[in-house]
């Protein structure tokens, strides 16, 4: 098996319905996969002819899949399942059965916010990561003096960005509502509102973090992974419509997708992967802040000191149901839905972790049989051992500490004080 | 294009609408105004330069906000919905040319309404027209359905807040209803959110 599964094995060509195909992605380091897949031919060798498509911006992405000029595209995790749902827009159902990595996101405050949080609460702006209470004091001090509330960004509401960025907030006390503003600005635009004080900070995906650092704007004062380790961020997104026209070549892009992510995480092809997306089609920013992104990105086994993002390692590319419950207790949890939902029925209707087992079957990777898996349980570096062999995981901890059994999201979502939730909490029969 | 190109009555409520025209080309937002402020329209253009368009879009509340497809802004225009969370307004995009294939798709869709870029700009008004009506329709069908699924679960919500209300307070039904309605106003919250409140805060004490 080994000798046929080396560099030159062919992979079997399936009945492709569709082998020219339209990729969507958004200049964000997490766009890799797709570039790497592209570049490096694994496309091609599942017998795909991908062109890729740089999308301005998430709305775009979401449209161009409903009017079928994209075939797949890198979406925001949470966007497949508010698009599923309809909430902040139209109802398109979307599928996905391949995550394209984990962490990666940052929170980055102007130098002025900065200088107030030191000034204000020297003893919390020495701990790692920064907890919220230190702003909190800023926003109460702001409140005595009449003045108006300070505002936060992120890309995009339905985003791993905004509901990090909202439990570091909560946890520290602060309600991302009532005492501060979080609005949404386009990630290329993010460094400049934070130089001109139209905004004093924001949550979001790399390399966006280091280039405020770079361009010495912004300070992080806080990487996600300390908020949620191990987090999902962005995926890739089909309509159901497509994926039930084309199941063949939806596996074979996962397939190649799945072969480039584990490509991407060998240490030796990390420089190359840069220097693929730090062309100007696909990342526009300098091949050092690229590169200070990936060095600020722990890896899966939680050592920071290890430069790498988390594309493959610890499951990264699979599909967790898990994951998909959290951000519907979320979007319940912030009032970005209304009515009751579902939580099993719509995980398993968008997230379909039985079309990432069959695409990955013939690589022959270790994959896990479970569809979901507590989250907030390890704190440690753990072994899955549901898996056709054992995965070597990451820890899954939560800043305060908290536990998500995926089986009790309405248990989870009452035991938050802070929570905007408009919708009965139960689960419609 | 038929669709796009067919003529739309204007309706007389159209006469005083406010168009924002988020669009970093200026000579087409500024062919694009003049257009509309021939038909009647107010028509409305950020700043030039670097604008907080969010803020713009608070200020100036438009009725419609007509977006280039291909800028960033875009995720700034969907965002801008919450500020008009209770009284949404459409969107018409600016699209290229390249694209009205797939654009028609999504047209008929009903997704939304798209103007071709290179449109003359005269073409504008009656894609305005259209996108109002059909979104009027849309918005109208959505209420229903969603006051039709709330409307029987909050109802038992304020029902049962009240209960609590004339029991703790003993009061009567109709004082019980105007303090949740007060609840609501000063804290510009929904009758069955208060209502929930008070009945979490009734099991919780």
């Amino acid at each position: 098996m080994l000798t046929i599964r080396s560099a030159g094995w062919e992979a079997p060509q399936e009945d492709l319905e569709k082998s020219s195909l339209r990729l969507g992605f958004v200049p964000l380091l997490d766009a890799a996969p797709l570039v790497v897949a592209k570049e490096r031919g694994f496309f091609r060798r599942h017998g795909l002819d991908v062109e890729l498509s740089r999308e301005r911006s998430w709305a775009n992405v979401r449209d161009n899949l409903e009017a079928g000029r994209l075939d797949a595209a890198q979406m925001l995790a949470p966007m497949t399942l508010a698009a599923t749902l309809g909430a902040g827009a139209r109802a398109v159902p979307m599928v996905t059965a391949l995550s394209l990595g984990l962490n990666g996101n940052a929170i980055t405050v102007s130098r002025s916010l900065l200088g107030r949080m030191q000034e204000i609460d020297p003893p919390a702006m020495r701990r790692s990561p920064v907890p919220a209470r230190a702003l909190k004091a800023v926003l109460d001090e702001d409140r005595r003096r009449g003045r108006p509330p300070l505002a936060f960004a992120v890309v995009y509401p339905f985003s791993a960005h905004n509901y990090e960025l909202r439990y570091w907030l909560a946890t520290g006390g602060v309600d991302p509502d009532r005492d501060l503003e979080i609005r949404t600005v386009p990630p290329s635009a993010m460094v400049e509102a934070l130089a001109d004080g139209t905004i004093d900070g924001y949550c979001v995906g790399e390399p966006w973090g280091a280039y405020a650092a770079h361009s010495a704007c912004g300070h992080t004062i806080v990487r996600t992974y300390d908020v949620w380790n191990n987090a999902p961020e962005k995926v890739l997104g089909v309509t159901r419509a497509w994926a039930e026209r084309h199941p063949c070549t939806h596996r074979a892009m996962v397939r190649a997708l799945i072969e480039a992510a584990r490509w991407i995480d060998r240490p030796e092809n990390r420089l190359e992967t840069l220097h693929v997306i730090a062309g100007e089609s696909f990342v526009d920013a300098p091949v050092e802040v690229l590169e200070r992104a990936l060095a600020r990105a722990p890896s899966a086994d939680g050592d920071a000191a290890v430069a790498a993002g988390t594309f493959y390692r610890g499951a990264a590319t699979f599909p967790w149901r898990s994951h998909a419950i959290w951000f519907l207790t979320q979007m319940l949890r912030w009032g970005q839905i209304d009515a009751p939902v579902d939580f099993a029925a719509v995980s398993a209707a968008v997230y379909r972790c039985e079309i990432y087992r069959e695409a990955a079957e013939p690589l022959g990777v270790p994959v896990p049989l479970v569809d979901s898996k507590d989250e907030g349980v390890h704190d440690a570096p753990w072994l899955l051992g549901e898996a056709t062999s054992p995965i070597a995981m990451g820890p899954d901890a939560f800043l305060d500490r908290r536990t998500f059994d995926p089986n009790e999201p309405l248990r989870y979502l009452a035991a938050f004080a802070a929570t905007r939730a408009i919708a009965p909490l139960r689960t419609p029969r | 294009m038929s669709r796009l190109t067919q003529k739309v009555p204007p309706s007389p409520a159209a006469r005083d609408l406010r168009v924002l025209i988020v669009d970093r080309t200026a000579a087409r937002s500024h062919a694009l105004r003049e257009a509309l402020e021939r038909e009647g329209y107010v028509a409305l253009i950020p700043p030039p330069g670097r604008c907080d368009l969010l803020r713009c879009v608070r200020e100036l509340e438009p009725d419609v906000i007509i977006v280039d497809m291909d800028s960033p802004d875009r995720d700034i225009v969907e965002d801008s919905r919450r500020v008009f969370l209770e009284d949404p307004r459409p969107i018409v995009m600016f699209v290229d040319e390249s694209d009205s294939a797939s654009i028609r798709a999504a047209v008929d869709a009903g997704v939304a309404s798209y103007v071709v870029k290179g449109a003359s700009p005269e073409r504008v008004r009656p894609v305005v027209e259209v996108a109002l009506a059909r979104f009027r329709a849309f918005q109208s069908l959505k209420s229903e359905l969603d006051d039709a699924r709330n409307s029987l679960a909050e109802r038992k919500l304020v029902e049962r807040a009240k209960g609590l209300l004339m029991e703790r307070r003993s009061c009567s039904e109709d004082e019980a209803y105007r303090m949740l309605r007060r609840m609501a106003m000063s804290r510009g919250q929904r009758l069955a959110e208060v209502a929930r409140n008070v009945i979490e805060m009734a099991t919780l004490l």
